[in-house]
C-alpha cells in the first residue's frame, strides 16, 4: 500500500527525465547533445560531430573557440574528478578536422514559400534565424551597418581569439543559403520596414553601447579614454594601430580580458586590469583570465576608480580607492573603504569594459512595441514575440548582454515562432524535442558504446610561444588539440546520455549492481520520504539539483534509488545484472527547430 | 564477468577509515564469476567488514581451495596475503600458516564442494582444534564449476534445473560446526548484507574457530523454481533468530530497545556483540538448544540465520599447544638456537 510519504517512481518515459542527467546538453542553451559529437570525434568521425553541432549551434568553429561554455561547469567529469572534459575544445577538434563539409550543407530552398522576413543585424541570432527559416522557402533579407556579417563576433571579438576565416567560413555557410544582404547600411526605422510589408521582423542587433564611467577628469581627458567595445571593433577593422604603453582596463568581464590583451598587442607594454569587485567575483571566465596574466597582465582587485587625472587636457593617471567586500544578512555586497590612502596609477590610455547597454534609437515607441522602464523591448522569454506579433526579438537585444551560444538558442525558438505565425499557426505553442531511446547491448559484456572509464586529468591546450602571440594581433594564440590529444580527452567523456535503465519486474535483487557499482550510485532499500532516503543511501546523496531514480515493484517490495548525481555511466550495473534488468540506453535528445530541413544528413 | 576493471574513480563522499584507506582500497580484481553471483555478494560484505574494522589489509591472509568460491579471494582485499590451496585443503593450509605466524588474521574462503564433499575431514579437524581463524563456507548447494550437478549440501527434494530431484540426505555444516567444537557458528544469507557485514565483523573480532555458512545463490544453476537455494527461497523461508551489530564504541550501547531484546555478549578481546533478539529467547551460548532449535526447524523447511552459537570464552589451537607467542619468522638465532645448556636441560626432562 502507498504511504503518503512514499516516493513516486520516476517516469523515464518523460523525455526531461534523462534530458536532465545529461548535464552538459540540459546545461547548453541551445542543447548541443555534447556526449554524440564527442563519441564521433573519438571515433575519427570530425565531419559528423561537426555537422552534429552545426545543426545545433549554427557555429561550432567560432563556438568552439569563444563560447562560455555553460557545459563545463554542468559536466557530471567535474564532480567525480578535478576538472570537466575540455568540451569548448573538443568542439574546435571537430570543425578544425572536419575535412569538406560544404556538400552536406542545406541547398537553398527550391522553391520560395512567399512569406518575407526581414532580419535586422548580421549577428549570432539574426544569422540563427536565416539558417533555420531559409531552407524552408523563406524569403530572408538581412540588414547590419557593417560591411560584413558576423555582428559582435567580428567587431568585438579580437582576432588572436578568432580568426577571421572562421567567421567568414561559417557567416559563409548561412548566407550562401538564398539569404539577401544588405549591408553597410542602416536600419533607422523599424516603422518603415514595417511598411514594407514583411510577414515579420526578427530584431538581433545586440547591445551595441559601451557604459560610460562619468568620474570627474572623464571630459577633460577623453582623449585617451575608450570605450572597451567600440575600441575593440576599431581595433578589429583596423582603424586603431596602436596604443600608449602604460594602459588601464576598467571592468572584470570578458571585454575588460579582450581589452587588456589586445592592448598587449597594440603597443602596450604595461597593462592592468583593474576591477571594483574581488577576483573571485569578477565575471570574466576563469580562463579568459588565466589567458591575460600569463600574457603579464596583472588583475588588481577591489580598487574602485574615483577620478581621472590630467594636465593640459591629456590623461596622466587614475585615482583609486581601495576596499574591500561586506555582505549584510541577506547576503547582499556592499564595497567599503579600507582607510587606506587613495592610488594613483600613472598611465597613457584607460580602456573601459564597465558593461553594455542596449540601445533602440531606431525603434518607433508607438508601433505597439512596449518597453519596460529600463528601455527593455518587452519580450517573451519562451516565443521571443515582442508585444507587436509580427516583430520577434533575439541575442543581446532581447534580454541583455549573454553570450553567443545564447543568441543562438533565442535564433531557433525564434525561428520556430516565425514559422508558426507565417503558416498560421499559433506561436504559444511549441513543438516537441525528438527523443529516442536505444538499447546499446551487444553481447554480455559488449556495448556499441566505450565504456571504459579513463583516468585521465584534463588535458591542457596548447598555446603559441607568448613573444610569437604578442607580436601580431591576428596571431591566434590557442593552437587547439592536435589528434592524440583529442581523442585522450574526448575518452575522459562519461557518456551521460548513454542512460541506465532499470526494469523492476527483471530484477532478483542479487546487489550485484550495489556490489560493483564504482560511485554507490544504487541502493535497494524500504520507501520513504526523499529528504530522508538521501540520507540513508550507500553513499548519501546530497547533490539536491540532481534527481533520484527510483523504481518500485520489486519483489521484497523495497523500491531501487539511483543517484543520478556521480553516475560514471560504466555501464558495470548492467554487465554485473544476471537477467537484464539493467540496460544501458543511448537517449538522444534532439531540440525542435523551425522545419526539419536543416541538414541532409 | 567483465572485460574491464571496475573504474578507479568513487564517490567524492567515500570517507576514510581509521588508517586513512577508503572502502575501495579493501577491494582486489574485478569478479570473474557469472554476472550476479551470490558470491560475489559475499565478498563486497568482506570489504565492508575489513574496512569498517579498520584492519590493515598487510595482516590478513585469505586462503581457499577450489571451486568458484575459492576463486572469490582474488576479488576482495587485493593487498592482502593469499593461498590458493588443493581442492579440500584449505583448512589444513591455514592451520600451518597460523602455526607458523599467529599474529596475522585468517580467512578461510571454501565451498560446498571445497569442505562437505572433498575436504570434509580437513574442515572437521580445523573446527575441532579450535584453529583462531573466520571459516566463510560459499554454500550454492551445486558444484557450479562442472555445470550444476547437486553438492553435498543440496536438500533432500530439491530439484536441479532439469528438474530431478536430489535423493540424498544434505550435510547441515552448521550443526557439524556446533558439534565438532567451533566457539562461533553462523548462518546468513548473500542477499542480507546488514545480517551478513556485521557477522563477519564479528567472525573476526572472534579468538577461536569462527564459521559461517553463508547460502549465496547460483545464478546460473541453482535459482530456479524446486531450488531451495534461491533467491526467492531463501527469502522466502529465512527464520532469523537475531540481528547482530558489533560495537566499537561503547557509548553506543545506550541505544533504546525493549526488555530483553537485546543481549550484549563481551568477546575475549572486549569487544562487544549486541544481538537483537527477533525469535524468542533463543540462547546463544548452548551448544544443545542451538542443535535442537536447528533440527526443529529444519523440519518445518525454515533456514535458520543469524549468530547461532557464541562461546564467549573459546581457547584456540595455540593455547592447547603451548606454542611461541612469537610468529616463527619473527624468533631470532639466540631464541631459535638457546643453546647446549638448554638441550640439555630439554634433554634431563626426558630421562
Amino acid at each position: 500500500m502507498l504511504e503518503e510519504w512514499d516516493l513516486l517512481p520516476t517516469d523515464i518515459k518523460d523525455p526531461g527525465y534523462f534530458h536532465k542527467v545529461v548535464d552538459c546538453q540540459y546545461a547548453c542553451p541551445a542543447h548541443t547533445p555534447v556526449p554524440e559529437y564527442i563519441r564521433l570525434i573519438a571515433a575519427g568521425r570530425y565531419g559528423d560531430a561537426y555537422m552534429v553541432n552545426w545543426k545545433s549551434n549554427v557555429f561550432p568553429g567560432i563556438l568552439g573557440r569563444t563560447c562560455d561554455r555553460p557545459c563545463e561547469p554542468a559536466c557530471r567529469r567535474g564532480r567525480v574528478e578535478e576538472q570537466p572534459v575540455a568540451i569548448c575544445r573538443l568542439k574546435r577538434v571537430a570543425a578544425d578536422y572536419k575535412g569538406g563539409i560544404a556538400e552536406r550543407m542545406p541547398s537553398p530552398a527550391a522553391a520560395k514559400n512567399g512569406k518575407r522576413i526581414a532580419v535586422v543585424g548580421a549577428g549570432p541570432s539574426s544569422l540563427t534565424v536565416a539558417r533555420d527559416l531559409a531552407p524552408l522557402g523563406y524569403e530572408i533579407t538581412i540588414f547590419d551597418e557593417n560591411e560584413k556579417g558576423g555582428g559582435m563576433v567580428r567587431t568585438q571579438i579580437p582576432k588572436f581569439r578568432l580568426p577571421e576565416e572562421v567567421i567568414d567560413e561559417e557567416v559563409g555557410y548561412v548566407l550562401r543559403l538564398g539569404v539577401e544582404t544588405r549591408f553597410g547600411a542602416r536600419v533607422n526605422s523599424l516603422k518603415s520596414l514595417l511598411d514594407d510589408g514583411y510577414d515579420a521582423v526578427f530584431i538581433g542587433t545586440g547591445a551595441p553601447r559601451g557604459r560610460d564611467l562619468a568620474i570627474p577628469g572623464r571630459q577633460e581627458a577623453a582623449a585617451n579614454i575608450h570605450l572597451g567595445i567600440d575600441w575593440l571593433s576599431s581595433v578589429s577593422f583596423g582603424h586603431v594601430t596602436s596604443i600608449g604603453k602604460r594602459v588601464i582596463v576598467l571592468g572584470g568581464g570578458n571585454t575588460a580580458m579582450d581589452c587588456c590583451r589586445s592592448a598587449r598587442r597594440m603597443g602596450g607594454t604595461d597593462v592592468k586590469v583593474v576591477v571594483r569587485s574581488g577576483f573571485k567575483e569578477m565575471k570574466a571566465s576563469p580562463w579568459e583570465k588565466e589567458d591575460a596574466m600569463r600574457e603579464d597582465i596583472p588583475i588588481l582587485n577591489f580598487m574602485v576608480p574615483k577620478e581621472f587625472t590630467h594636465e593640459n587636457n591629456r590623461l596622466t593617471g587614475v585615482v583609486f580607492e581601495t576596499v574591500h567586500a561586506v555582505y549584510d544578512d541577506k547576503g547582499r555586497r556592499q564595497l567599503v573603504n579600507n582607510g587606506e590612502p587613495d592610488v594613483h596609477m600613472p598611465c597613457d590610455d584607460v580602456l573601459l569594459a564597465v558593461g553594455q547597454e542596449n540601445a533602440f534609437p531606431w525603434i518607433e515607441r508607438d508601433i505597439g512595441i512596449a518597453f519596460d522602464r529600463w528601455g527593455m523591448p518587452v519580450v517573451d522569454e519562451t516565443t521571443h514575440r515582442s508585444t507587436n506579433e509580427k516583430v520577434f526579438f533575439g541575442g543581446d537585444a532581447a534580454f541583455g548582454p549573454k553570450n553567443i551560444i545564447w543568441a543562438v538558442a533565442h535564433g531557433h525558438q525564434a525561428a520556430i515562432s516565425i514559422d508558426r505565425l507565417c503558416q498560421g499557426r499559433a506561436v504559444e505553442d511549441r513543438p516537441a524535442p525528438a527523443v529516442s531511446m536505444a538499447s546499446q547491448k551487444m553481447g554480455i559484456h559488449e556495448w556499441s558504446y566505450d565504456n571504459e572509464v579513463s583516468n585521465d586529468h584534463r588535458f591542457a591546450v596548447p598555446h603559441a610561444e607568448k613573444t610569437v602571440a604578442l607580436a601580431n594581433i591576428k596571431t591566434e594564440v590557442e593552437l587547439g588539440f592536435d589528434l592524440k590529444q583529442a581523442l585522450a580527452e574526448a575518452q575522459r567523456c562519461l557518456n551521460c546520455d548513454v542512460q541506465t535503465v532499470f526494469s523492476a519486474p527483471a530484477c532478483i535483487e542479487c546487489d550485484a549492481c550495489v556490489d560493483i557499482c564504482p560511485e554507490d550510485c544504487i541502493t535497494f532499500t524500504a520507501d520513504g520520504e526523499e529528504a530522508d532516503l538521501r540520507g540513508h543511501l550507500n553513499a548519501p546523496a546530497r547533490n539536491l539539483s540532481q534527481d533520484l531514480y527510483i523504481a518500485d515493484g520489486l519483489k521484497t517490495g523495497r523500491i531501487m534509488v539511483k543517484d543520478e548525481d556521480v553516475c560514471l555511466h560504466c555501464g558495470m550495473c548492467a554487465e554485473r545484472c544476471p537477467t537484464g534488468a539493467w540496460d544501458m540506453q543511448r537517449f538522444l535528445f534532439d531540440m525542435a527547430q523551425a522545419g526539419t530541413a536543416c541538414s541532409k544528413s | 564477468m567483465s572485460f574491464l576493471p571496475k573504474p578507479k574513480l568513487h564517490h567524492p563522499g567515500l570517507l576514510p577509515n581509521a588508517l586513512g584507506y577508503t572502502r575501495r582500497d579493501y577491494e582486489g580484481a574485478i569478479s570473474t564469476l557469472c554476472a550476479g553471483c551470490g558470491h560475489d555478494s559475499i565478498s563486497a560484505a568482506i570489504v565492508h567488514a575489513c574496512f569498517q574494522m579498520d584492519l590493515p589489509p598487510h595482516r590478513i591472509a585469505k586462503l581457499s581451495g577450489i571451486g568458484c568460491s575459492s576463486k572469490t579471494p582474488t576479488y576482495f582485499l587485493g593487498s592482502s596475503h593469499g593461498f590458493n590451496s588443493v581442492h579440500g585443503r584449505m583448512p589444513s593450509v591455514l592451520t600451518g600458516a597460523n602455526l607458523a605466524n599467529r599474529d596475522l588474521i585468517y580467512l578461510g574462503v571454501s565451498g560446498d564442494g571445497d569442505s562437505a564433499s572433498i575436504g570434509l575431514g580437513q574442515f572437521a579437524h580445523s573446527m575441532r582444534r579450535g584453529v583462531n581463524m573466520v571459516y566463510i563456507v560459499e554454500n550454492n548447494g551445486v558444484y557450479g564449476l562442472t555445470k550444476g550437478q547437486f553438492s553435498a549440501t543440496a536438500d533432500k527434494g530439491a530439484k536441479s534445473k532439469r528438474g530431478v530431484a536430489n535423493n540424498d540426505e544434505a550435510i547441515d555444516l552448521v550443526s557439524m560446526a556446533i558439534q565438532l567444537g567451533a566457539s562461533f557458528v553462523g548462518r546468513s544469507f548473500s542477499g542480507d548484507k546488514a545480517q551478513l557485514i556485521p557477522l563477519i565483523q564479528a567472525a573476526l573480532a572472534h579468538p577461536g574457530a569462527a564459521f559461517i555458512d553463508c547460502i549465496s545463490p547460483c545464478v546460473t544453476f541453482n535459482n530456479h523454481q524446486g531450488s531451495t537455494k534461491s533467491f526467492d527461497y531463501v527469502r522466502e523461508h529465512n527464520e532469523a533468530v537475531n540481528m547482530l551489530d558489533v560495537i566499537t564504541g561503547r557509548d553506543e550501547i545506550t541505544v533504546d530497545y525493549a526488555p530483553g531484546a537485546v543481549e550484549i555478549v563481551e568477546q575475549h578481546d572486549g569487544s562487544l556483540l549486541r544481538l537483537r533478539k527477533l525469535a524468542g529467547d533463543y540462547d546463544v551460548s548452548s551448544r544443545a538448544e542451538a542443535l535442537n532449535f536447528l533440527q526443529h526447524h529444519h523440519a518445518k523447511g525454515e533456514i535458520v540465520t543469524g549468530l547461532l552459537y557464541l562461546d564467549p570464552e573459546p581457547e584456540e589451537m595455540h593455547s592447547h599447544l603451548k606454542t611461541a607467542a612469537t610468529p616463527l619468522n619473527a624468533l631470532d638465532e639466540t631464541d631459535l638456537c638457546p643453546g647446549s645448556a638448554a638441550l640439555e636441560a630439554l634433554n634431563a626432562t626426558l630421562r
